[in-house]
């Protein structure tokens, strides 16, 4: 039997004031895939959620999404560009002690070849909002991923934001 | 998170050229689950095609499946199909292009035991869509192999597969 591969790379988890962005640098070159789990809020305190999004290489161009996302009673489709982006609270009003979640899985992140990502994200306001987010996101580029960062969309990332970084081995 | 809860890759299949199926064959019946990552354009054609798959060898009509998907404008599309003769593994079945691959994740739950039909979650994402799609295969026996191939075309070169087991302890 093969050897388990989940492997987990960095965490980091925000203290206090908050931060900008949040970065793992030097990614190893030798698993297939990454996975990036987040438990995300940010200080912004114009509503109760919000969202973050990633960049790699230290850049945030060439990216690309499509957003399917449902709020308990209506679903929508969106698009942009600027980041592969997924759900986070926020620090408005409801928001206290709510965090939203994410996982987003970046398949072959050392090819080639344009690096797709699939996001599966939540986020809920103590039962008075909530937000499913799922994304397909799309770095148009053929380099190897070995940094990534993930920015909130307003704001600062706020404390006790955690960021858990894996990497995949297919063999 | 338990000990075993990880992923352990039991096979993996990496495209030379354009292929018409490929199959993952004698799975160990050793985990709870198990997490087919998928990374794969379609040769030619245009958009409207699926990654499919049977297990066990039943082509029979004993599928079905249940989606939901975004194009990224309009209203989500939602259905749902109640006697195919395959899962369907992206319901906006657009083949990526010749620069991006469709990135596709999906588990099949509790793929091993013998008295309940067979579920699995996918999520699928393209240039083109968001899919989430719930399949069942109304079977209970155990999964023990799979084919894959698109509905139209081949899997396309540079394609990739993998196919893990998790355990639940």
């Amino acid at each position: 039997m093969a050897n388990p591969t989940l492997v987990q790379l960095a965490t980091t988890t925000v203290g206090s004031g908050g931060v900008s962005s949040v970065t793992f640098s030097s990614i190893p070159q030798t698993y297939t895939d990454l996975k990036l789990v987040v438990s995300g809020k940010t200080d912004y305190t114009g509503a109760a959620y919000d969202l973050g999004y990633v960049g790699f290489n230290g850049v945030t161009t060439n990216l690309s999404f499509i957003r399917l996302q449902g709020s308990g009673s209506a679903a929508s489709s969106t698009s942009g560009t600027g980041g592969i982006f997924f759900r986070a609270n926020a620090s408005g009003t409801g928001s206290t002690n709510t965090f939203g979640n994410a996982e987003i899985y970046i398949p072959n992140y050392t090819g080639s070849t344009n690096k797709s990502a699939s996001v599966d994200s939540v986020e809920e306001n103590n039962g008075t909002e909530a937000y499913t987010g799922l994304f397909a996101g799309l770095w148009s580029s053929t380099a190897a991923i070995t940094s990534l960062t993930a920015y909130p969309n307003n704001g600062n990332w706020a404390q006790y934001s955690t960021f858990y970084l894996y990497g995949i081995k297919n063999s | 998170m338990a000990s075993g809860a990880t992923y352990t890759p039991i096979a993996t299949q990496t495209l030379g050229s354009n292929t018409p199926s490929i199959s993952f064959n004698s799975i160990p019946q050793t985990y709870t689950d198990l997490v087919l990552v998928s990374s794969y354009q379609m040769s030619g054609g245009s958009a409207g095609y699926d990654l499919c798959i049977q297990v066990n060898g039943d082509t029979g009509n004993n599928y079905s499946d249940t989606y939901v998907s975004s194009t990224g404008s309009g209203t989500p599309p939602s259905g749902r199909n109640t006697s195919t003769n395959k899962f369907i593994l992206d319901a906006y079945g657009y083949p990526a292009t010749s620069t991006s691959y469709t990135a596709n994740v999906t588990t099949f739950l509790n793929y091993s035991n013998t008295t309940t039909y067979k579920t699995s979650l996918t999520r699928a994402n393209s240039t083109y869509g968001v899919d989430a799609i719930v399949n069942l295969w109304r079977n209970t026996a155990a999964i023990s192999s799979m084919l894959l191939f698109m509905s139209s075309n081949n899997l396309a070169a540079g394609s990739t597969f993998t196919l893990y087991g998790l355990a639940a302890a």
